[in-house]
């Protein structure tokens, strides 16, 4: 049999995401005044990188068939934190990035206890502790203020070798460092098989709840690396609401874009990265044709909407009636 | 005593739900908020703050009724904050449009969420997208229609006389209309959920759709029109509210949707769906507003609250409201 | 004495009882297992073997007995403690993860790591030994599960209990999804394995299977085990009068002289086809008449209802009521007066009632536009109807407002029935509806069955328990794979007939039809 063709039913969601962004990333630098320069590059990938960091976030738990409806909130408190902490000299800063870092996992370790242990919808008790976490980053930053490293910031968000947008890199990074190994590891083959099918999982011996527990966890580290990236870019820290929630909206279109089922079990963070930078490649495109910007939310709710939309196609294999009520 | 007669408790038990202990935790604990308030300040039990309270929980009551609804078919609406906002900013807008505008402009708010949950209610019933992915992709549709039409700016139009004086004004002296309203309300949701074959239905679907459907229930259309009247009353919250500030603002609508939740999970209404009373939904209305009402008076900023919010819910479901243990 | 030498018990159950509600599925069973032999299990539906099996997984634990392995005693929290202590198990497709690849799934317990990461070249390398081992090289280990037949999902789920290094390897019904060919491979399998000391404990209903391969028989009957005996120390009749034997005897209602043959059906269809489940069903029932629906578990018997009842999508073939084709988009249309066709769902407690509501609600709840108007329930129509049906039906509940999930089992199951003759059905489906409900009940049961009959409706009555199904019915059709397999009444509707014909003994090519082996 041919393995290329087992690659590509493997990375359908994938590729079709990455397709998705190349065609609209194309569309975009074709029609930007300034042409496909390093700057305009370096912008689109500084914008891109914050939903990709979320949209990671979001695909770990929806790979168990959970939701978080926090992401965007402890995106925003270690945003708040960051802007405390990340300051000072050198080891002043890496102590920063490290508590910023603990902050965020603690906030997804929260939930994973709550969802996990104390047995709740994840749809509700995480728009409960999304507001403790708001609260917390308004607590931080009552008015938006604070400071960064600002040469850790500007090289973060500048280019190696005057061409790679070393934010690219990092995101590479990151996906290497937290990605790979959880998805190769024991605990992130559990959270798959117990997404996708959470009886044939537990029949399998497989420990469903270590998983998921894990996933929520590390979703909260990805999220407050997102936060983080945040605050380099913009110097300080902000506790925006309307961003936060934002941000939430737009993590669960970017998994959906990148091939990530809602129903848990299938899907990467690689997709949903493509899926990240897409979604706002599409949101950029309404900038380059020169429209009105007020058309933006409307069209990224409709794009949004669509994509939310495709799934249902699959209703119409369904032959047993009773299965819509699973 | 013969099993087919029904006895005169079972009558009265029927028109006001089932006894739940959370009702009655809820309850208690609006009584333990008057009594610490009171220590604050001496006024809190006057007939006057009550009442004014009263008024400030009818706007969460109706918007509070919509997402009971939804939620007792297991089902959730995150489109909450714009389509209120959309009622508001839509019957303020028909309102611009001459005599004829302020006649038809809180049946055109209204029917503007409708539409909303209209959207929703397909896609959930009929396409069986997750309601909580539905409603947030039309809320952002809603919230993008609103930024295209008022072209960025707060809007400018203002409220309708009818519109102001169902929120802030008396019919009858001294009880503000908007309690009236809520009342009203609360008793037509009482009736549709108790004496009704949709309200029937919905009990029904919330605790299991595919015994429903199987007992040949058009469970779908049940589903939509649900969606489509939580759309109609945060619409009808947000024309309201538009009444009570004489005009509606973007945002109007974002300090509700944590709060309706909250308001009907603890007033004892399963997360789950099939199980709960309107009677708890009005306890736990008033037991949100007061604890907004007694931060405010405490000074707590809007940090303290939100944190308190999520503890207050959290650990309230962490009560009542966890899953079974076995899968 | 047996008079062969063999290895001390590998595996001993005692005393093993389990209820479930107030049901017992098994009563102080007792099993013991040897290293290198082939043991079958044989019973009929419901006599505890997949208690049994489950309870040896870890799947479920017992409420009292023990479990012995090598003589020491050994309790199973979850199916991980059962795989870790040796023993491994087949399930009928219930364990693998749709999502996952071959591999992966054939892994998921232990795959083989590096450095703490998963080894994807190792677990590729096992799972393409582990395939091979179980005579299915043909699988691509990349392939998705979701993706394979089920013949091939089948035989995925044998390489992953190979895997685990079993010591005692249990297959549930692990060839009916098999086709021919497979199985001799599968067989082979076994063979080999039993060379290599494992015990293997097999369920199987095909007696020519197990009169292959087993090297030892035990008979359960109503969760006990019945007797043992070793290959060929019994024939076919005498099995099947093991399976048999009872405690108990129903009384059932007499029957009345068989219906007119020339009265129009009530309910007729014609080549109804579904998927690979329905082949080509033809069936006819007159009005006054009970028609059982027989043969083995999972032959078809509940998408045959659930599609006259127009929960199934895709179906062919005609549906006819009172000779009029009809076609039946789901429930609602069903019920609808021109049809007037009700359904008494397997599972009482997904299907049939809402537990936390209240008697009442429940009991109207398919009939609430009888007893509405203008969608306003006038609660004394209300009450009537249900006083009516209480009293029929003799219901017993403390309160109508009490939630139905506190009454016991066999109220609830009346609770679902009455919940249907509100509506006055003239064709009434009836999916195992005694199920699990007290014997008093049952007799109940079955005389409400015979004078809805007699009141002219037309009853199609699917039972695992086959004393019921002859006591009861005018008529049964056994079917075996989907299909009819054999109509039996009058005289030859016997216990015996129709076990043997949900065998399907005496078909010897009953592994090679042609419909298998596609």
């Amino acid at each position: 049999m041919n393995e290329g063709r087992f690659w590509l039913n493997e990375q359908r969601g994938t590729l079709t995401a990455f397709g998705i962004f190349l065609l609209m990333f194309a569309i975009y630098v074709g029609n930007h005044p300034a042409g496909l320069t390093a700057n305009v590059i370096q912008t689109a990938a500084n914008k891109g990188v914050l939903l990709a960091f979320v949209a990671m976030a979001q695909t770990l738990v929806v790979i168990t068939a959970g939701i978080d409806l926090s992401v965007g909130m402890i995106f925003i408190l270690t945003n708040c934190l960051a802007s405390w902490l990340v300051v000072g000299s050198a080891v002043e800063t890496t102590f920063g990035v490290i508590a910023v870092l603990g902050a965020g996992l603690l906030c997804g370790a929260l939930n994973g206890a709550i969802v996990v242990f104390g047995r709740l919808q994840p749809i509700v008790a995480t728009i409960a502790t999304g507001a403790v976490f708001f609260g917390l980053a308004l607590l931080l930053r009552p008015f938006p203020g604070g400071s960064v490293n600002e040469d850790l910031a500007d090289a973060l968000t500048g280019r190696l070798f005057g061409v790679v947008p070393t934010s690219l890199v990092a995101l590479a990074v990151v996906v290497l460092v937290v990605w790979v190994p959880f998805s190769r590891s024991l605990i992130g083959r559990a959270a798959y098989a117990a997404g996708s099918s959470e009886i044939a999982a537990f029949m399998s011996g497989v420990p469903i709840r270590t998983a998921k527990f894990a996933a929520y966890a590390l979703s909260g580290l990805l999220a407050s690396i997102g936060g983080l990236f945040l605050t380099f870019f913009t110097y300080t820290g902000e506790a925006a609401f309307a961003s936060g929630n934002a941000y939430t909206l737009f993590s669960i279109a970017a998994v959906v874009l990148g091939g990530v089922s809602l129903f848990g079990g299938k899907g990467s963070v690689i997709g949903a990265i493509f899926g990240a930078l897409a979604f706002r490649a599409i949101g950029d495109l309404l900038f380059v044709f020169d429209l009105d910007p007020l058309w933006q939310p409307l069209f990224q709710g409709v794009v949004l909407l669509f994509a939310v939309s495709l799934g249902a196609f699959a209703l119409f294999r369904v032959r047993n009636r009773l299965e819509w009520f699973e | 005593m013969s099993a087919v007669s029904v006895p005169l408790a079972g009558r009265l038990r029927r028109a006001v739900g089932r006894f739940d202990p959370a009702i009655v935790t809820a309850f208690a604990c609006i009584i333990a908020l008057l009594v610490f308030g009171s220590f604050y300040s001496a006024s809190f039990l006057s007939p006057d703050y009550l009442l004014q309270q009263l008024k400030v929980a009818s706007f969460l009551g109706v918007i509070a009724t919509g997402m009971m609804m939804v939620i007792l078919l297991g089902q959730i609406d995150l489109s909450v904050p714009w389509s209120v906002a959309v009622g508001g900013m839509m019957a303020c807008a028909a309102a611009a449009y001459g005599p004829v505008g302020e006649v038809f402009a809180i049946p055109f708010g209204v029917l503007c969420g409708v539409g909303v949950g209209l959207v929703n209610g397909i896609g959930v019933a009929y396409l069986r997208i997750p309601s909580m992915i539905i409603t947030l992709a039309t809320n952002a549709v809603a919230q993008g229609l609103m930024v295209v039409y008022t072209g960025g700016f707060s809007p400018q139009d203002s409220a309708t006389g009818a519109m102001r004086y169902l929120a802030t004004g008396f019919l009858v002296p001294s009880v503000p209309n908007a309690v009236l309203i809520w009342a009203l309300i609360g008793w037509a949701t009482v009736f549709l959920l108790t004496r009704t074959t949709f309200g029937r239905a919905v009990y029904a679907i919330g605790n299991r759709e595919r015994a429903a459907y199987l007992s040949g229930v058009a469970t779908r259309r049940v589903v939509m029109i649900a969606f489509a009247l939580s759309g109609a009353l945060s619409a009808f919250g947000g024309v309201l509210l538009a009444g009570y500030a004489s005009k509606a603002a973007q945002s109007m609508g974002d300090a509700y949707l944590l709060p309706a939740i909250a308001a009907v999970v603890l007033g004892g209404t399963s997360i789950l769906g099939g199980r709960g009373s309107y009677l708890g939904t009005i306890a736990g209305v008033i037991l949100i507003t007061l604890l907004q009402s007694i931060l405010s008076v405490m000074q707590m900023p809007e940090a303290g609250r939100q944190i308190i919010y999520g503890v207050v819910i959290i650990a309230m479901l962490l009560l009542y409201g966890r899953s079974p243990a076995n899968r | 004495m047996d008079p062969r030498p063999i290895a001390p018990p590998l595996f001993r159950m005692e005393g093993i009882s389990k209820r479930y509600g107030g049901v017992s599925a098994l009563e102080k069973a007792e099993l013991t297992v040897h290293g290198g032999r082939i043991h079958a299990i044989l019973g009929e539906n419901g006599a505890g073997k997949s208690t049994l099996i489950k309870i040896m997984a870890g799947v479920v634990a017992a409420d009292s007995g023990r479990m012995l392995i090598d003589g020491a005693e050994a309790s199973f929290a979850s199916p991980a403690a059962a795989a870790a202590a040796g023993i491994a198990c087949v399930f009928q497709e219930l364990s693998l993860v749709p999502d996952l690849s071959v591999a992966d799934n054939i892994a998921i317990a232990r795959p083989p790591q590096r450095f703490g990461l998963i080894d994807r070249a190792a677990q590729r390398r096992l799972a393409e030994a582990a395939l091979a081992r179980a005579g299915a090289e043909e699988i691509h280990p990349r392939a998705r599960v979701k993706d394979l037949p089920l013949s091939r999902r089948q035989m995925v789920e044998i390489a992953k209990a190979l895997v685990m290094k079993p010591r005692i390897l249990i297959l549930d019904e692990a060839t009916s999804a098999l086709t021919a060919s497979d199985v001799a491979k599968v067989f082979t399998v076994l063979k080999r394995l039993k060379q290599e000391g494992l015990a293997l404990l097999y369920i199987s209903h095909r007696m020519h299977e197990i009169a292959e391969l087993a090297d030892e028989c035990t008979v359960f009957r109503n969760g006990r085990n019945v007797a043992s005996y070793p290959r060929g120390a019994k024939t076919d009749d005498e099995v099947v009068e093991l399976m048999i034997g009872r405690e108990y005897r129903h009384v059932f209602p007499d029957k009345p002289p068989a219906v007119r043959e020339t009265a129009v059906p009530v309910l007729e269809c014609r080549g109804l086809t579904w998927g690979e489940r329905l082949t080509d069903i033809s069936l006819t029932v007159r009005p006054g008449e009970v028609v059982g629906l027989g043969g083995l578990d999972g032959q078809g018997q509940r998408e045959l209802l659930l599609a006259l009842f127009g929960v199934l999508r895709g179906t062919t073939g005609e549906v006819l009521v009172d000779g009029r084709p009809v076609s039946i988009g789901g429930p609602a249309a069903a019920r609808e007066p021109a049809v007037g066709m009700a359904l008494i769902p397997e599972d009482r407690k997904t299907e049939g009632l809402m537990l936390p509501m209240s008697v009442r609600e429940n009991l109207t709840f398919a009939s609430l536009d009888k007893v509405a108007r203008y969608g306003i329930i006038d609660r004394e129509a209300e009450d009537r109807l249900i006083a009516e049906m209480v009293e029929l039906l003799a219901i017993k509940a403390a309160s109508l407002e009490a939630p139905v999930g506190a009454l016991s089992g066999g109220n609830q199951q009346k609770v679902v029935i009455a919940k249907w003759l509100m509506r006055r059905p003239r064709i009434v489906l009836l999916n195992d509806p005694t199920r699990g409900i007290d014997v008093g009940t049952k007799q109940e049961m079955y005389r409400l069955l015979r004078r809805l009959a007699e009141a002219g409706a037309a009853i199609l009555f699917y039972s695992t328990d086959y004393d019921e199904l002859i006591g009861c019915c005018d008529r049964v059709l056994v079917l075996y794979d989907g299909r009819v397999g054999r109509e039996l009444k009058g005289e030859a509707l016997t216990e015996h007939a129709l076990i043997a014909s949900a065998l399907n003994i005496g078909d010897q090519g009953a592994a090679g039809r042609p419909g298998a082996a596609g």
